[in-house]
């Protein structure tokens, strides 16, 4: 029991980057029809980021998780402003192609600058222990993650669900001519809603670095396996995406596990959901159908 | 309605050179290929036939179906590992081991296709790009058959017991075999199952309404697509005379993909046109000891997107029509 207690555990904390990861997907997405490529390459970014503030400035972790999200959103803005906006009247496809390319770039960037090699990244301190559940104990690091990442799907669900800033993005994604004649300026959500996705990357990207192997590479397949994440969650629902993030997590953490010798059932069961929730609901288990195509 | 068909097409309705200007490409084109391993590295020539055929298929899909599949490496590595194992173990003419690595991928382009053209616009990308990341898992999980990181090795190239181990000679083996490859494709585009499929590409609905098997006709299309990507996949397991995961990875799908953008979207030749310049490109980069090949092709892929989406055929071909047309604007005042 406590064993399948701890699998669980482990399972809600990698659905937790993928959650993240996921809702900042749908949230670019139910703005601007964009879907990110380089979501992965942001994350590792993200990742990167807090390394290299702690070698070269000595920046601790605390202070990375403030200041790297804030500074991937500015960079996220800036790339909505200089790229991703002069494609927007154009076919989505356009700008999924374009993220394809700016993926190339950055992680070639990183690895032209650091190379592949993979840094290790100590835990805060402050988190270096483990924390007693009585069945079984657990890295407090990880504790941290998963209720931080929990902290933050909550409060994007009552910003976007419960706040007028919310109600106004909302209206814009569903009725983007209807709101604009009603005199909102959709316009101007456009940039800061996808800042604002991209600096969710760049969290779950600070939290990695202690966690997992930074190295140029560490967003490159993570990311498809958020694709498959938001497909089966259905693209445009933000509680379909995090709630897939989260039970994909699961499913490869009791794979891992249970089925070790078979370590390909865990790596490619999220596709093998995919392939059932597409025979059965194309749309998502939370999206709604589009279109009959 | 689809996200696709809210907004402009992705595709412009390709205007048709005029008839001499048409067999005069061919002739050149056909010179072209002849001569190249005289001008080139010959193994870069070669190079250039399979990223051709891959091209040409990932074009036969996004530019006359109106599909992008950014998972059409699982077609083209899995052909590859299927010629390399079906050359170790049987010995067989490379062409017939070639074959049969492209009914492979065309035998596992059915089920994905199937579940995969249920999704249309960016979903069926992304659809496409998981499936093939879940074959990429599968080989590097069965390491007895695909060798896993190590790749599989010393393929033979048998051809009558000719002497192919020379780029050189094995180029001029495996051209009718490209040759074969891009006629298909371009038979299917000018096909009445070609016509079908742009009108399926240009308004779902309507080609429904006429009576159409919408889905069967994509998943058609989708199948034959894997084949000559297949193809392609087949004679690079050739060429190179060992597999490795890289054929399988996402990034050798988007490279196709890149090929196609460059060359121009449904142009059919724009795809020969990206894949030759495109490993030219790469190989000149590796050539001079440049690391970042990425970054490069990936700066290019951006700048292309955001400025010259029609491609360099696209581009070409609507050059020639304003010019023609011009003409046409001219000739009539002076009549």
């Amino acid at each position: 029991m406590s064993s399948f207690l701890q699998h669980t555990f482990d399972g809600l904390v990698s659905g937790a980057f993928l959650a993240l990861l996921a809702l900042g997907l749908a949230v670019i997405f139910g703005m601007l029809r964009v879907v990110n490529f380089a979501h992965g390459a942001f994350y590792m970014l993200g990742a990167v980021g807090t390394y290299l503030l702690l070698t070269e400035f000595g920046v601790p972790f605390w202070w990375a998780l403030l200041i790297v999200p804030v500074v991937l959103g500015a960079l996220g803005m800036g790339v909505e402003r200089a790229f991703v906006h002069r494609l927007a009247r154009l076919d989505p496809l356009y700008n999924f192609l374009l993220t394809f390319g700016l993926t190339l770039v950055l992680q070639d960037l990183v690895k032209l600058r650091y190379g592949t090699q993979s840094s290790p990244y100590a835990t805060p301190s402050a988190l270096d222990a483990t924390v007693d559940f009585g069945l079984f104990d657990f890295p407090a690091y990880r504790v941290f993650v998963l209720a931080f990442a929990v902290v933050a799907c909550v409060a994007v669900w009552w910003l976007l669900g419960h706040t007028r800033v919310g109600m106004v993005v909302r209206a814009a994604t569903e009725h983007p001519e209807l709101s604009r004649a009603l005199g909102i300026d959709v316009g101007r959500w456009v940039t800061p809603v996808f800042g604002f996705g991209i600096a969710l990357a760049g969290v779950a990207g600070v939290l990695a670095a202690p966690m997992r192997a930074v190295n140029p590479l560490m967003g490159a397949d993570l990311v498809i396996v958020v694709f498959a994440v938001v497909v089966i969650g259905g693209l445009g629902s933000i509680f379909g995406s995090v709630a897939a993030g989260f039970g994909i997590g699961l499913v490869q953490a009791w794979g891992e596990s249970y089925l070790d010798r078979w370590p390909i059932v865990a790596q490619t069961s999220v596709f093998v959901i995919m392939a059932v929730v597409l025979l059965w609901r194309p749309a998502g288990l939370f999206g709604r159908e589009e279109a009959p195509a | 309605m689809s996200v696709a068909t809210k907004s402009p097409s992705l595709v412009r309705a390709a205007a048709r050179a005029p008839r001499r200007l048409r067999w005069a490409l061919l002739v050149i084109g056909l010179a072209i290929a002849l001569w190249l391993p005289n001008g080139l590295y010959p193994a870069v020539a070669v190079d250039m036939l399979c990223w051709a055929l891959f091209a040409v298929a990932v074009d036969l899909l996004l530019g006359y179906t109106g599909l992008l599949s950014f998972g059409h490496a699982a077609f083209w590595g899995t052909s590859a590992y299927a010629t390399g194992l079906v050359a170790i173990h049987l010995g067989v003419p490379f062409p017939v081991a070639v074959l049969s690595g492209a009914l492979v991928a065309a035998v596992l382009a059915v089920p994905i296709g199937y579940l995969a053209v249920r999704r249309t616009g960016i979903y069926f990308a992304m659809v496409t790009l998981a499936f093939a990341q879940m074959i990429y898992y599968i080989a590097n999980n069965r390491r007895g058959l695909t060798g896993g990181e190590n790749g599989l090795q010393s393929v033979p190239r048998e051809l009558f017991g000719l002497d192919l181990t020379d780029a050189y000679y094995f180029y001029y083996a495996a051209l009718p075999v490209v040759l074969l490859g891009l006629w298909a494709a371009w038979r299917i585009v000018n096909s009445p199952f070609g016509r079908v499929l742009v009108g399926i590409r240009d308004n779902p609905a309507r080609a429904r309404a006429l009576g159409y098997p919408v889905h069967r006709y994509k998943l058609l299309a989708f199948v034959l697509s894997a084949f000559i990507a297949g193809l392609g996949g087949g004679l690079f397991a050739m060429a190179h005379r060992f597999v490795t995961l890289d054929t399988l990875h996402w990034t050798t799908s988007g490279k196709a993909v890149v090929m196609v953008v460059l060359g121009g979207i449904g142009t059919l030749w724009g795809g020969v046109l990206g894949a030759g310049l495109l490993v030219r490109l790469e190989d000149w980069l590796s050539f001079s000891g440049f690391e970042a090949v990425g970054l490069v092709t990936g700066g290019l892929f951006v700048v292309v997107v955001l400025v010259f989406r029609r491609g360099l055929w696209g581009t070409a071909a609507e050059l020639l029509r304003r010019r023609s047309g011009l003409r046409r604007v001219r000739g009539g005042e002076q009549g």
